[in-house]
């Protein structure tokens, strides 16, 4: 232990950033999709080229990923300044006006991070710009900043000083007490208090315990987990090894969906190395406490995040989420006292451990403690990773975090919680955002997916696409279920194609309720969420879709009517032409016409008339 | 175990702990419809049917895996439990053939029961319902998959008590479906023993006995309770007869034999009963041996002949000239006085056994 101490200095040290530039390009998921590599290439080209004494390394995701690639260029002595939507063309100039000549390029900055040094004029400094003011980063401090593939760099920031003080100062159950104090709750979705969770799987009987990591993230649009395990994975091991510690396990079990091979990549190089190091394994940092650690692939099912069924899928079985109780803290693998959470809730350990419960829980609510991690997609200017404290209304995140509505459209819902969330209007922009006020407004906290939508956007067809996608991965266990999500999505189909009846809005309604209130596992029970939240908050559209055949947001197609202006055609035929029905009709340069009985709805016509004479109803 | 009390439907029940409530409400009378439960296999609760409400717990729990608590207070048939439930009927009947006019479980099903006591004609939603082909390529069992409720019994019956795991669900959701590995057939699978329990457990006309099928409706079959012939387990059997003819043979839930449970032998192998070939009365040879020519004769005569015999060989070649061979379809008791018979009264070992490899 005291090497390990001993070794953090020497590493803080070294790691007052040397004598030398260095070059840090964002290289987690979505920095590799916008481009990473292809700037990571041309910046080492360029440095080569010009023969200069230059550091190239990678880091993960800093959360600005409408920004990617992202490149961080930081000189001796001076701030870290950070790129944004760098190019490879991009590359030469940055390399010359910066590295050479000391001068950031202050058009394409997004932010600097200037620590004791003197900050640039012209840059917004973090924390303090409005992207950065409002967010509190916990789990998400070390993303973007440091290589998440060194145990050095961990070290050197903090990282195992939480493990060292658990082993060498407290009881398990003075480990789980502090836990219990800081109030953190399960961030997987259904917000268990996790010290409480604790204490279950350490009273349980039973020689042999397990700690499991639920990283399956299934969520369409989610990547919270996948944020923090590419960024920090050891950050996740370290929460780990303190939970197996508190309840008394000596083998844990990561299970990451196998759509993210950087994440199981890392976290594979992450476990190595902490286990060469003694931090992971037999008899860790001499205290005689042994913990393995073993990574589990899931198969590409949404239920395996259900911990049943994500139980069942590492023992090799189908993933069928089973009754509780028996809950897995009596009863979880191979019949054993299980703990299992999820990512960022290990993640939350670390710091907790290391600033006290006490601290923790200074931030957030009153139920509701901490911080959480969003993913905000949709249609908002700054889509991306954040991290707030626990109680922030949405209208801030939404409007001061992440800038608005694109294109300074009209707000119109924000879905919170994943598929099984629900859609929130206007009138709730001002809810804290904690477990129990979004619950009550009909949406859930879930894991963190926040998708706004704007004025485009028709919740018919929302409602419907959830249902699609909860349709399609229920597990066929349960009669509700199984057979509800089927007949739901069909009843929302009807009604997109202009084929509901009023009646049919009683049937779904009641159909919701029943699955919310029979379904076995979370999924079935919260998969009406989007239909009963957009009825309750948006039934003039429903309606509008029933009885006036009319889709008000202009999305779904078989209720679209397209018309010419017979004032404005000029009867060049260009419409006429570019339609694949022949729904086009006229005398050259007479108004044309449409045809509504041939008309399939594709738009082509509207795209091709330069005169504006074709509109959408 | 400690007794716990609760109140089902305002009535007061004491039940000993761990009982399911369920369990508890059957016990006293009080109805509640399953459909995947079966007390004989380990609890699944998926077919939802079964809910109830139970104050201070969230939604509709599944009283089938629900364990009694002191003081609980259930109610077994409010209106958002019966409405729960005649929508579960609803779900189900909607992805159901239209079919209980012809089919073979139709008078001894629990969904047509069910649908008939909550008045569920499953006309509230029309949309897709699944068109798999039949399976019917072996002798024993017809499998129609349009039929499955997807209970679960029959993957469980394979695998907790003919422990062969021969069938599971695969795929997911709507598509979900019971069927073996790889989407083969029973018999393409070579695995399944075709022991039949899985038919037996079946609520629906899912599963079905091919030999019965078009043989008579349920409520003209005669049900008599009998000992298998095949061997000397003597499992209990539940015979259906209409009109002297077998129609179909199911176990007889005794849980000193066999508790309901056969081997393919017993169920399918009932046509013996009625073979031209069958021997029903004593024969003698009457030509040489190997030649094949026999008489009928009376049990009296046969037995005086066959004692007459058994005397002269001994008198004449010593009783080691004598040897019994007897059957496995015989009882343990038949078996035992074979073998006492010949060492007490032949006076030789000289015992085997058709079964003996
Ligand atoms: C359908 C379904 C999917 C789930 N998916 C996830 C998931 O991807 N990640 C996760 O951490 N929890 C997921 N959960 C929640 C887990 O069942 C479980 O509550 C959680 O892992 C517990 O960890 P926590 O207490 O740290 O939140 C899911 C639940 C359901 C019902
Ligand atoms: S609610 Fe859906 S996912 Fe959960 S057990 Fe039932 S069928 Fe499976
Ligand atoms: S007949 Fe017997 S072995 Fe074959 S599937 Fe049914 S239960 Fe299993
Ligand atoms: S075949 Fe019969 S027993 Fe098997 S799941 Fe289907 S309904 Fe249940």
């Amino acid at each position: 232990m005291q090497d390990l101490k001993e070794w953090r200095e020497t590493l803080q040290q070294q790691s007052h950033r040397g004598d030398r530039p260095s070059l840090t390009v964002g290289m987690s998921t979505c920095g590799q999709a916008a481009g990473g590599a292809k700037v990571m290439a041309a910046l080492e080209e360029e440095i080569a080229r010009r023969g200069l004494q230059v550091d190239i390394s990678q880091t993960s995701c800093i959360g600005m990923c409408y920004a990617e690639p992202i490149v961080e260029v930081a000189l001796p002595g001076k701030p870290r300044v950070f790129y944004g939507d760098v190019t490879p063309e991009r590359v030469p100039t940055l390399v010359e006006k910066h590295v050479l000549q000391g001068e950031p390029v202050r058009e394409w900055a997004l932010i600097q991070l200037s620590g004791e040094a003197t900050p640039y004029e012209g840059i917004p400094v973090m924390p303090g710009s409005t992207y950065y003011g409002r967010q509190v980063r916990v789990v998400t401090s070390r993303l973007g900043l440091t290589n998440p593939e060194s145990l050095e760099e961990y070290i050197a920031t903090g990282g195992y000083e939480a493990l060292e003080k658990v082993l060498g100062q407290m009881t398990p159950e003075q480990v789980i007490e502090e836990i219990k104090i800081s109030g953190l709750r399960g961030r997987g979705g259904a917000g268990f208090p996790t010290g409480l969770k604790w204490s279950f799987t350490r009273q349980a009987p039973g020689d042999k315990k397990y700690v499991v990591c639920n990283a399956d993230e299934g969520d369409p649009g989610a990547f919270m987990d996948r944020s923090v395990l590419e960024g920090d994975p050891f950050s996740v091991i370290e929460g780990m090894t303190i939970a197996a510690y508190a309840i008394g396990a000596d083998e844990g079990y990561i299970y990451c969906r196998a759509e993210y091979p950087l994440a199981i990549k890392r976290l594979k190089m992450a476990i190595a190395a902490a286990g060469e190091k003694g931090l992971l394994g037999r008899d860790i940092l001499g205290t005689g406490f042994n913990f393995d650690l073993h990574i589990k692939a899931g198969a590409g099912a949404f239920v395996c995040g259900e911990e049943t069924a994500l139980l069942a899928s590492i023992e090799g079985r189908q993933g069928m989420p089973r009754v509780r109780p028996p809950f897995p803290a009596q009863q979880g693998l191979w019949g054993k006292p299980t703990n299992i959470n999820n990512v960022e809730t290990y993640a939350n350990v670390p710091f907790i451990i290391k600033n006290g419960g006490q601290w923790f829980a200074s931030m957030g609510t009153e139920k509701s403690k901490g911080t959480k991690v969003f993913c905000l997609t949709g249609k908002i200017k700054k889509t991306g990773l954040i991290e707030v404290p626990m109680g922030i209304t949405l209208r801030e995140i939404i409007f001061d975090i992440a800038g608005g509505i694109q294109d300074d459209k009209q707000f119109k819902a924000v879905q919170i919680g994943g598929p099984s969330g629900g859609c929130l209007p206007e009138d709730k922009l001002d809810l804290p955002v904690d477990y129990e006020s979004l619950t009550a407004a009909g949406a859930i906290m879930g894991s963190g997916g926040m998708v706004v939508m704007d004025e485009n956007t028709c919740m018919v067809d929302v409602a419907r696409f959830f249902l699609n996608f909860t349709q399609a991965e229920s597990c066929g266990k349960c009669t509700p279920c199984r057979e509800g999500t089927k007949r739901m999505l069909e009843i929302l189909t009807r009604i997109c194609e202009g084929e509901g009846r009023m009646e049919d809005l009683d049937t779904l309604e009641t159909l919701a309720r029943v699955v919310k209130n029979t379904a076995l596992c979370g999924l079935g029970q919260t998969c009406p969420n989007p239909i009963l939240s957009t009825l309750q908050y948006f039934r003039h559209e429903y309606e509008a879709h029933i009885k006036d055949k009319r889709c008000p947001a202009h999305v779904c197609q078989a209720l679209l009517v397209y018309t010419i202006d017979a004032g404005k055609c000029t009867g060049c035929g260009a419409c006429a032409r570019a339609c694949p029905a022949g729904a086009i009709s006229g005398e050259k340069k007479q108004p044309h016409r449409i045809d509504p009985a041939l008309c399939i709805k594709c738009g082509s016509c509207m795209e091709k008339c330069k005169f504006g004479a074709i509109s959408r109803l | 175990m400690a007794d716990v009390t609760l109140t089902i439907d305002g009535k007061r029940i004491t039940v000993p702990a761990g009982t399911t409530v369920l369990q508890a409400a059957r016990d006293n009378g009080i109805f509640i419809p399953t459909l995947c439960h079966d007390p004989k296999l380990t609890p699944w609760g998926g077919c939802r049917l079964c809910v109830v409400e139970i104050e201070g717990m969230r939604g509709l729990p599944a009283s089938c895996v629900t364990t009694v608590a002191e003081g609980m207070v259930v109610q077994t048939a409010s209106p958002q439990v019966v409405e729960a439930r005649k929508m579960m009927l609803e779900l189900l009947l909607a992805n159901h053939p239209r079919d209980c006019l012809t089919c073979s479980k139709s008078g001894a099903c629990s969904l047509q029961d069910y649908a008939y006591y909550y008045g569920v004609r499953g006309d509230k939603f029309h949309g897709e319902k699944h068109d798999y082909p039949l399976e019917d390529d072996n002798p024993f069992i017809v499998r129609d998959m349009n039929k499955c409720i997807l209970c679960g019994k029959c993957i469980r019956v394979c695998a907790e008590v003919q422990v062969n795991n021969v069938i599971d669900f695969a795929h997911r959701g709507f598509n979900t479906r019971v069927t073996p590995a790889m989407d083969l057939t029973l018999r393409e699978s070579e695995e399944c023993v075709f022991c039949g329990n899985c038919v037996q457990v079946c609520p629906v006309g899912a599963l079905a006995e091919k030999a019965s099928l078009w043989q008579g409706r349920e409520w003209e079959l005669t049900k008599v309770r009998t000992t298998c012939t095949f061997c000397g387990v003597g499992c209990n059997l539940e015979v259906s007869v209409k009109d002297d003819h077998v129609v179909r043979v199911r176990g007889y839930d005794n849980p000193l034999v066999n508790s309901g449970w056969l081997c393919v032998k017993g169920r399918f192998g009932a046509d013996f009963a009625e073979s031209p070939d069958r021997i029903t009365r004593p024969l003698i040879r009457v030509g040489e041996r190997g030649e094949g020519r026999f008489r009928e004769a009376t049990w009296d005569e046969a037995l005086d002949y066959t004692a007459r015999r058994l005397q002269e060989i001994k008198e004449q070649y010593g009783s080691r000239a004598i040897a019994a061979l007897s059957s496995a379809r015989c009882t343990n008791e038949e078996n035992y006085l074979m073998q006492k018979f010949m060492r007490a009264v032949i006076g030789t070992n000289n015992v085997d056994h058709c079964a003996r490899t």
